[in-house]
């Protein structure tokens, strides 16, 4: 097996320069790649285009990077919560392409399949479809959707060995698991580093060639929205 | 007397079918699912990969990495599964999830519906509403008839930026049911208790299709 482990946040994100596309994985700020961001945010890389579903807050996930101007433009399908991000756009420091939540996740995954193009229902009549081409199938109107590709994908695993395969836990798995498939360089974080051979390989959710890089990551903040409870 | 949210979310609930697979979008949809009757079994799908949403967790099982597309807490139930948003979307897409329930600012009398965007505010994004709408079998708009200014919701086409087209088969609001029929228009089915007629047409400026005498809402 081939051991992909470097030795923390710092290491992993040493190559992304100024201008990358990166991917960061994550619905909100559950499954978020906490570590590399905040390694990004020291090193001070500018000029990123980041596809992600969301922007994070103001003061956590990708809002960090906001917060910094590291950002030149977000891809993502929902970007409320976040009064710099609302700022930024507005003022026109920020290019923001919304796309529809289950085309982007089909976009990205597409980029990791190797399939250049689809054709989907979500948007048909509506200004997501401006300037795409529209075929119909079985009496019903459909968008081509190119894939999405990254210089780097960022994700965030709860368990995963050297070799990068990787477990989920929750809903934290959300675009983590196609993203690791469409980035040129994949670099995992993970709550619990093992040894290669420590997970079943039934229990692989992204099997490790998807992955360049892996590390132990540290201090999860695993911040909540919206905590809601119920009493006993 | 118009419902409250409540009231539109009870009378939802009695749409709900046994045996089905349903998103329920944030707010009143989100309500629904209290008011789901025992004796009917049905599978809360959210949209960040979470097939059997369970009720919101006691406090000492709060669980940062088990959250719905609201971005709340949840938990999962005896038999739920869980999976990536791409698989979450093409099982929403491939026609697996049999009813859509979600709140919107206008739909029109074909079944278009607004919900993502009102020009010159800040513009959050669409979210799941755009593939939600485009992929449902059965789609039922949760709303108030009217808006805060008085102006009618139920329209013959739609003022704001689309999020799908033809895709709305019933509306609840807090004065009537209306189905809206395939070839156009809201078919008034029920109204709610001691809204008139006269109401319900007066605050609807799309097409009304009234026939015959129009019962009242059964609400517990």
């Amino acid at each position: 097996m081939i051991n992909k482990e470097v030795s923390n946040a710092d290491e992993a994100i040493h190559d992304i320069t100024d201008n990358a596309t990166l991917m960061l994985g994550g619905f909100g700020l559950c499954g978020i790649p906490e570590n590399c961001i905040a390694a990004l945010v020291k090193k001070g890389t500018k000029g990123l285009t980041c596809i992600s579903n969301n922007a994070g807050v103001d003061d956590f996930g990708i809002g960090l990077m906001l917060k910094t101007r590291q950002v030149k433009k977000m891809i993502s399908s929902y970007v409320g919560e976040n009064a710099e991000f609302e700022r930024q756009l507005l003022s026109g420091e920020l290019e923001v392409d919304l796309i529809p939540q289950g085309t982007l996740a089909e976009r990205v995954r597409a980029g990791g399949a190797g399939i250049p193009a689809f054709f989907t229902p979500a948007g048909y009549g509506t200004e997501v479809a401006e300037g795409k081409e529209v075929r119909e199938f079985n009496g019903k109107m459909h968008l081509l959707e190119s894939w999405l590709k990254a210089d780097f994908a960022l994700v965030k695993a709860w368990k995963g060995d050297k070799s990068g395969n990787l477990v989920f836990k929750g809903t934290a798995r959300n675009f983590n698991p196609v993203m690791a498939m469409a980035g040129k360089i994949t670099i995992a974080e993970v709550e619990e580093l093992v040894e290669i051979g420590e997970i079943d390989p039934n229990q692989v959710h992204t099997p490790g060639i998807y992955v360049q890089r892996i590390f132990q990551g540290n201090d999860y903040e695993k911040r909540i929205e919206q905590r809601t409870t119920r009493i006993k | 007397m118009a419902l409250d949210k409540i009231g539109i979310a009870k009378r939802i609930a009695q749409e709900v079918q046994d045996g089905t697979y349903i998103n329920l979008g944030i707010g009143i949809p989100t309500l629904v699912a209290n008011f789901i009757p025992e004796e009917i079994n049905v599978v809360l799908q959210s949209e960040n990969g979470l097939l059997g949403i369970g009720p919101f967790p006691e406090e000492e099982a709060v669980d940062a990495d088990l959250i719905n597309a609201g971005k709340q807490t949840v938990t999962t139930l005896k038999g739920s599964s869980l999976f990536s948003s791409a698989e979450s979307f093409e099982m929403i897409r491939g026609g697996h999830v049999d009813l859509t329930i979600l709140g919107a600012m206008e739909v029109s009398e074909n079944g278009d519906i607004a919900n993502w965007k009102i020009p010159g505010k800040m513009v959050k994004g669409m979210g799941g509403a755009m593939d939600l709408v485009a992929s449902a079998d059965n789609i039922i708009v949760a709303m108030q008839h009217t808006s805060r200014s008085g102006a009618s919701k139920l329209l013959k086409e739609c003022s704001l930026p689309i999020t799908g087209i033809n895709c709305v088969k019933k509306v609840v609001t807090d004065l009537a049911v209306l189905d809206v029929l395939p070839d156009g228009g809201f078919k008034l089915l029920e109204r709610a208790p001691g809204v008139s007629v006269e109401e319900i047409k007066a605050a609807t400026e799309g097409t009304l299709i009234i026939d015959g005498e129009i019962p009242e809402m059964k609400i517990d």
